[in-house]
């Protein structure tokens, strides 16, 4: 009660109701917004339309099979007995081990970027995070296959040596080259090439939203750099990391090109990353596509098909996890 | 590197400072520039010492005591025996936040480095191999149709799959452009309840599997409505790939348009249309190519949409509404992927690389040139225009 009203003052009887403000919107305004909102609608009508028509391709290899297209782990469409019970979760596997070495270093990158850079070097950075992340996949698929998949044989060996307690490094082949070659761990580091820049790019993003006033009140109460962005920059961009991290898997489990050149495609599930073998939905699809008859189609559009589904789970939750992050930070048009 | 450091470090010692007492007259006479900078003789010799003592340690362990071996090996552990040694340097000097700001300041910088140098080095791997065959003429003037697979590289190109690539591209950008700015203006300018599950799905749109897109046209387009593969087919993939991305990177930019001229347009009294097509759209506008060149040199590099819907040919085909096209991406994965018999095949594949980088690049350098500019921001033509026309009035 600091205010005192003067004595001599009437109460207000009225109850006060904010007027209701109705702007009438010009015809013009309302048939510019109606071609926007259709070009919105066309987004939604695309996704559907991907569904629908995986989903009609599909079905014959799916009636064919019913649900054992999910408990079949061998791929011999004459006789029926296909599915996608090893193919599926080795791919997942292979996204797995390229989001664990993506994401670090791509959130390490981000805080370079946008932490520790000299502001002279950071406009050139950003452009090259964005080059990163438009050098195309068969650049990448090259340089794996051509320079780092014989390299990083001697790497594998040594992991398979000295970290075998891992139960992903243990290593049941015969110790010769050829065993490491075309494994999954090599698909992982090459996948992961690709998913950092998405990773970095994102984070960098959310990281520089992070309120100036809050970092200056770090630095005002004696806080280091590293403390600052330790309390400050990453619990403000927590959410921004997880949504890239997810919408990185989203990217890894659809990689197609760089995964077909470097597996030597099998159909047993193998959780050892450094065993020859690996394989995934993605990979079948490009190396089945060209030679397929009409019921192979209908057997990889339905793998086609659990892979969108899936991608679309995770994007779309890494999308509202971002966006979300997002919206509190500026000012949003809704 | 870290010479303009704009906050003061924790400790004085490291810091010289050349500030006179303030109370004194000399003082306010020079105004003397407050110069703060981290790279002291303690530091770089902490840097440099912990670098090499670690190299010297992890040599001895890692060749001479423990049965390990590999060179990729040998550096991931000098780089954890160099932090470490680093972080008890540093320790020795100073205290313990000034210890942990030094040994991030360190981890970051060297992450960002080895990122920079990943990106550099595939290209520049790839370039070197694709030198040996995009030095002969041949590779940018004839197509694969004389080619056999034993032929030497003087003989037989990839300008076929250039010219695929170019058509292409032309035609996905075509179909992706309209309706992906038509989307960023409604989610930026429109808004209201639809906005924000559409912009969700945009962004879920841009990480979707690339080959999705490929078997959505041929599961619609060839399958069901009876179209050949073609290079139509193949572009029509492309702009599903495409058409996210330009909404997503659009949105950004044109939200990044002041309200104020947005206001001032409404307070002159013109409508929301004339709004967004006269201002908003207009001062948007170097954001808006960055943001479609941007989309085009993601396109272009887009191999698993081809793949599936193109067709491979060895010939000319400058007619994408008829029989396979082949295109850049998928030339490379033909020569080095399906058909890699011999290292001159496998040389041939990184020449289409190197073909693609370069008209990647090509595109990189016309977006940053177009999006130098932030929204508002007047280009060298337009300040001279204003100049002008001041003068005449």
């Amino acid at each position: 009660m600091a205010v005192a009203l003067t004595p001599g003052q009437p109460p207000a009887t009225t109850e006060d109701k904010p007027r209701v403000i109705v702007a009438p919107v010009a015809f013009g305004d309302k048939v510019f917004r109606g071609i926007l909102r259709s070009a919105g609608l066309a987004v939604f009508l695309i996704t559907g339309l991907i569904l629908v028509f995986l989903i009609f391709r599909a079905a014959t290899a799916l009636r064919a099979m019913g649900f054992g297209f999910f408990t079949t782990s061998t791929w011999f469409i004459s006789t029926n007995q296909f599915g996608i019970a090893a193919i599926l979760p080795l791919g997942i596997i292979a996204a797995l081990f390229a989001l664990v070495i993506a994401v670090p270093v791509g959130i390490a990158t981000a805080v370079f970027i946008s932490e520790y850079a000299p502001p002279r070097l950071r406009r050139a950075l950003i452009a090259l995070m964005d080059l990163m992340a438009a050098v195309p996949s068969i650049i990448v698929a090259l340089f794996a296959v051509f320079f780092l998949m014989p390299r990083i044989l001697g790497f594998d060996a040594w992991l398979s040596h000295h970290m075998a307690f891992i139960p992903f490094f243990r290593f049941r082949l015969p110790n010769y080259g050829s065993y490491y070659a075309n494994a999954t761990f090599i698909a992982a580091v090459a996948v992961s090439l690709l998913v950092i820049p998405i990773v970095a790019s994102l984070s960098r993003q959310v990281f520089s939203q992070a309120p100036q006033g809050e970092r200056e009140a770090a630095y005002a109460l004696g806080s280091t750099r590293w403390g600052m962005i330790r309390t400050v920059v990453l619990p403000y961009g927590r959410s921004g990391m997880i949504g890239a991290s997810m919408l990185g898997l989203g990217r890894a489990l659809g990689e197609t090109i760089v995964m077909s050149f470097i597996l030597n495609p099998s159909f047993v599930f193998n959780y050892h990353v450094l065993e020859s073998g690996g394989n995934s939905i993605t990979v079948m699809i490009a190396n089945h596509f060209f030679v397929a008859g009409a019921k192979e189609i209908s057997a990889l559009m339905a793998g086609g098909l659990v892979l969108f589904v899936m991608t679309l789970i995770v994007n779309t939750f890494a999308a509202m996890i971002i966006n979300r992050s997002r919206s509190g930070a500026t000012a949003s048009a809704d | 590197m870290l010479t303009h450091d704009p906050q003061p470090s924790a400790t004085a010692e490291d810091v010289p400072r050349k500030i006179a007492s303030p109370d004194s007259a000399a003082y306010l006479a020079t105004e003397a520039k407050v110069h703060i900078s981290q790279v002291t003789p303690e530091g770089a010799a902490t840097l440099a010492g912990s670098a090499f003592g670690a190299l010297g340690l992890v040599w001895v362990l890692y060749e001479r005591v423990l049965p390990f071996s590999g060179v990729l090996g040998f550096w991931l552990m000098w780089y954890a025996v160099f932090l470490l040694m680093y972080a008890a340097m540093a320790r020795m000097q100073w205290d313990a936040r000034e210890v942990s700001h030094k040994v991030a300041l360190v981890a970051f910088t060297t992450g960002g480095v080895l990122a920079v140098t990943i990106v550099l080095g595939q290209v520049l791997f790839v370039v070197a191999r694709g030198l040996q065959d995009a030095l002969h003429v041949a590779m940018w003037t004839q197509s694969m149709a004389f080619a056999s697979p034993l032929s030497p590289l003087s003989v037989g190109g990839v300008l076929h799959a250039i010219v695929g690539t170019l058509e292409q591209i032309g035609l996905g950008t075509l179909f992706s452009v309209p309706l992906g700015l038509l989307a960023a203006t409604f989610l930026a300018e429109v808004g209201g309840k639809l906005a924000r599950p559409t912009r969700t799905i945009v962004e879920a749109m841009t990480a979707l599997p690339d080959v999705i897109a490929g078997l959505f046209v041929y599961a619609l387009f060839i399958l069901t409505l009876g179209m050949q593969k073609s290079g139509l087919a193949a572009s029509l993939a492309l702009a599903i790939t495409m058409m996210p991305i330009v909404a997503r990177a659009s949105e950004v930019v044109i939200r990044l348009v002041p309200g104020t001229l947005r206001e001032a347009s409404y307070a002159l009294g013109s409508s929301q249309w004339r709004t967004v097509l006269n201002v908003v759209l207009p001062t948007a506008r170097a954001g808006l190519a960055t943001a479609v060149v941007l989309a085009m040199a993601r396109g272009i590099g887009e191999t698993a949409p081809v793949l599936v819907v193109s067709g491979v040919t060895k010939e000319f085909n400058f007619n994408p509404l008829s029989g396979p096209q082949v295109s850049l991406p998928l030339y490379i994965w033909e020569y080095a992927h399906i058909e890699a018999v011999n290292a001159t095949i496998v040389t041939r594949a990184f020449g289409g690389a190197v073909a693609l980088i370069v008209v990647v690049l090509l595109l990189f350098a016309l977006a940053r040139r177009l999006g130098g500019a932030a929204p508002g921001e007047l280009t060298r033509r337009q300040r001279r225009r204003l100049a002008r026309h001041g003068a005449r009035a």
